[in-house]
């Protein structure tokens, strides 16, 4: 580590820095592969896109915002958030214990988060889009969906829940 | 007398620097200074907010609500009192190192006073309360069309600036085909070309939507598109904050700290890579967007990883210089070098402080990137706690430290109490400490951000006592913000002068080995410049054709009744 007197261009590394090199890009691929394999094969997910909607005119299940139950435990939830109102549509919701459910989230203004507490499921809400993830609930309990995107002065207010109960 | 040693070749090299290029970085000190002040009042008043004293409604008269403070917050700390330090300190950087005057003086007073009438266009429709809508400001929110007209007088100013530092550069060069542009120049360079690529998100943004939408010339925006572009400056802004403070680091702290910087290759080979990999991963700041496909977001998730090499190459030549620096002052022991480091200078302990919470910032920062581990942080507490270690900190700890003698060096007075410049630096270091830490947690709880806690209907119980932390974090904060300005403005401002013939020395380290001997591929731009637009093109090329060819306007029309 001493200063050196080379005359000849070079790279000059230090060993100890070239061990630090080395640990620096290992770690970086372990990160990289640990984030590869939660999410390829455990199978976390995030929002990919679903489908464009028109705000100004939802139609289909969107008219009728709610739950779906597409086979026995397994359903579809449709829900829209609004900055006027300052409330997700429907307010509240319950399922039985088991049950699966793919969240469709949009909004019909300005955009809006959907977080429901305790569980992965984390979505920015985009007016125009739909943001869908699925969440199996295996514990009875009650999970809220807070917005935690800033929507305006009655932001802070806005949230519903969502009741996990005893088949 | 500005009489010094250039750094390797052993020649002697006289420049002084003429009283208007002093007054031109001052006046980017001032505005800095100016725009910290008054977006850091807000900061305390959001974490008093959260632990149960809100003191908004004594600002009715003036403030409107929370967001519009948490605006202010956002856009004159994380977007003027940056910008206006960075380009200061890099006039500085420019002229210092190339030791020659601006080849175009005019050209960057032009982009100083566009930044200015920029910033105070964007600063009337804010205090208005017409353009409370954050610093992100994502359509279909609708501010006021001078909002966005003035942040992108900004954004072209600092442009202009650049052009300035890469004129003066390309004169330099002609005098001196042979030599390696020195240290600190090179740092401000490889930031503003970075800068150049990673504002032209926001600036397609901002001209093809967000102006023409507020000015009633297009019907509305595609939001998703917008959150697109918005990110692909985002990311790259957040090393837009940091590299200046690295050029401190490498170049100028170990030599405040006794020693030398430890490899020049390595510091340069980090710059390079920073420009190379800043840009083409902003989707990691989209992880939970609906439009953006989960496969682009993965790609971006594993480029993120590659642009913290960099940075690990930078913690250790930043820790090498230092741990040599303290060893020549008597250090000993494997960590009990530390103590030999000047912790009596407030200039090195608050850089020394800023690079401490920058490694907590950088843990954290691992696990936001980390695609689906993200699902459980993204718009939490957690983030504002990130990133109050990072641009709050190790960014503004340091802009700190240097301005601790920058604005000695610009006023030709001494640094006003040297010893609570020391003690600004530990309280900042305390408060954030706790403050940051509560945000994590809260974060981690499931606590929003961007969201008055105070007023929630859904806090339970069981964050209350990590809302009280955010708060005592925020009060230390306040206090230390206080002292900062406090002491910058009593230097500027007393009677009292440095003696003739004492002037403030502008600590350049030098390096190790002979910067002649660092490779040449190290100091060519063309290459690097080349990758960095086809790694560009490649990351991000194909997610905006698709974006654009299905653009929705129709999909993000503003509000009818504005929902603040
Ligand atoms: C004086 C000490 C400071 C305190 C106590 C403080 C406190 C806070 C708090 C509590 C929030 C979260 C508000 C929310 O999400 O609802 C926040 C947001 C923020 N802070 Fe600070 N802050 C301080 C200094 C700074 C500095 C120096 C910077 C940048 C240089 C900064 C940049 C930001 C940014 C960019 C946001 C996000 C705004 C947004 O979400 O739109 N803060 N701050
Ligand atoms: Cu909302």
């Amino acid at each position: 580590m001493s200063e050196q007197n080379a005359t000849q261009e070079s790279m000059h590394i230090d060993p100890y820095e070239r061990n630090w090199i080395r640990i620096s890009i290992i770690l970086l691929i372990v990160f990289a592969a640990a984030v590869t394999i939660a999410g390829f094969a455990l199978g976390f997910q995030v929002p990919s896109p679903e489908e464009r909607v028109d705000p100004n005119n939802l139609t289909g299940p969107w008219e009728n915002p709610g739950l779906r139950e597409l086979s026995p435990g397994v359903y579809d939830l449709y829900i829209i958030g609004n900055a006027t109102t300052w409330q997700f549509e429907p307010r509240e919701v319950e399922v039985p214990v088991g049950s699966t459910v793919s969240f469709y989230v949009t909004s019909t203004d300005i955009q809006h988060g959907f977080k429901l507490q305790d569980t992965n499921i984390n979505m920015q809400i985009v007016p125009g889009q739909v943001s869908k993830l699925t969440y199996t609930f295996d514990e009875v309990g009650t999970y809220d969906y807070i917005c935690t995107e800033y929507c305006g002065v009655g932001h802070a207010a806005m949230f519903g829940s969502l009741t996990v109960v005893e088949k | 007398m500005a009489t010094r040693e250039d750094s390797g070749k052993g020649t002697l090299t006289t420049y002084e620097v003429t009283k208007s290029d002093k007054r031109f970085i001052g006046a980017h000190i001032l505005v800095a200074v100016i725009a910290l002040s008054i977006g850091s009042l807000f900061g305390p008043l959001q974490a008093f907010q959260f632990s149960g004293v809100d003191l908004y409604p004594y600002l009715q008269p003036v403030f409107k609500s929370y967001y519009q403070g948490l605006t202010i917050h956002g856009v004159l700390n994380a977007l003027v009192w940056t910008t206006f330090f960075i380009t200061g300190f890099f006039t500085l950087t420019t002229i210092w190192g190339f030791k020659r005057g601006l080849r175009y003086p005019t050209l960057n007073r032009v982009g100083f006073w566009t930044m200015v009438v920029g910033l105070v266009m964007a600063a009337v429709p804010i205090l208005l309360d017409e353009a409370s809508v954050l610093y992100t400001f994502y359509p279909p929110l609708q501010a006021n069309w001078a909002f966005y007209a003035g942040l992108t007088l900004v954004v072209v100013g600092s442009w202009i600036e650049g052009y300035g530092f890469f004129f003066t550069y390309r004169a330099w060069r002609k005098d001196n085909p042979d030599t390696r542009t020195p240290f600190i120049a090179f740092g401000g360079l490889a930031t503003m070309a970075m800068w150049q690529f990673a504002t032209l998100g926001i600036a397609v943004e901002i001209l093809t939507m967000l102006l023409p939408w507020s000015l009633g010339l297009i019907e509305g925006t595609d939001p998703q598109l917008a959150r697109t572009y918005f990110w692909f400056t985002g990311h790259p802004l957040v090393y837009f904050w940091l590299l200046p403070a690295y050029v401190s680091w490498y170049g100028m702290l170990p030599k405040q700290a006794g020693g030398k910087l430890f490899s020049d290759s390595l510091a340069r080979l980090a710059f390079w890579l920073f420009i190379l990999l800043s840009v083409p991963l902003g989707f990691h700041h989209q992880f939970v967007d609906p439009g953006v496909p989960a496969g682009w977001k993965y790609i971006h998730a594993v480029l993120t990883y590659s642009v913290f090499f960099p940075s690990m190459l930078t913690a250790f030549t930043v820790i090498a210089s230092l741990e040599r620096a303290a060893r020549n002052r008597g250090g000993k022991g494997l960590i009990g070098w530390v103590r030999a480091l000047p912790w009596n200078n407030g200039s090195v302990t608050a850089q020394l402080l800023a690079g401490i919470l920058f490694m907590f910032g950088g843990i954290g920062g691992l696990t936001n990137a980390s695609y689906n581990v993200n699902l459980v942080v993204h718009n939490t507490t957690w983030v504002p706690g990130h990133f109050h270690l990072t641009v709050a900190t190790a960014v503004t700890l340091s802009f700190m430290g240097i301005s601790y003698w920058l604005v000695p060096w610009i006023t030709g007075k001494p640094l006003w109490k040297p010893r609570w410049a020391v003690i600004q630096a530990w309280t900042w270091f305390i408060g954030m400490l706790i403050f940051s830490n509560a945000m994590h947690v809260l974060g981690l709880l499931g606590a929003p951000r961007r969201t008055p806690l105070g007023v929630a209907p859904y806090v339970p119980e069981e964050w209350s006592g990590h809302l009280l932390r955010v708060g005592l974090g925020g009060a230390i904060l306040f206090v230390s913000a206080v002292m900062f300005v406090w002491i910058v403005a009593k230097t500027a401002w007393q009677r009292e002068r440095l003696p003739v013939g004492a002037e403030v020395e502008i600590p350049v380290a030098e390096s190790m080995q002979d910067p002649q001997l660092t490779p040449r591929w190290l100091d060519r731009w063309v290459p690097w410049i080349v990758g960095t637009i086809l790694l560009i093109l490649v990351a991000y090329g194909p997610q905006l054709v698709d974006q654009i060819a299905n653009i929705d306007l129709g999909s993000g029309q503003a509000p009818t009744i504005r929902p603040w």
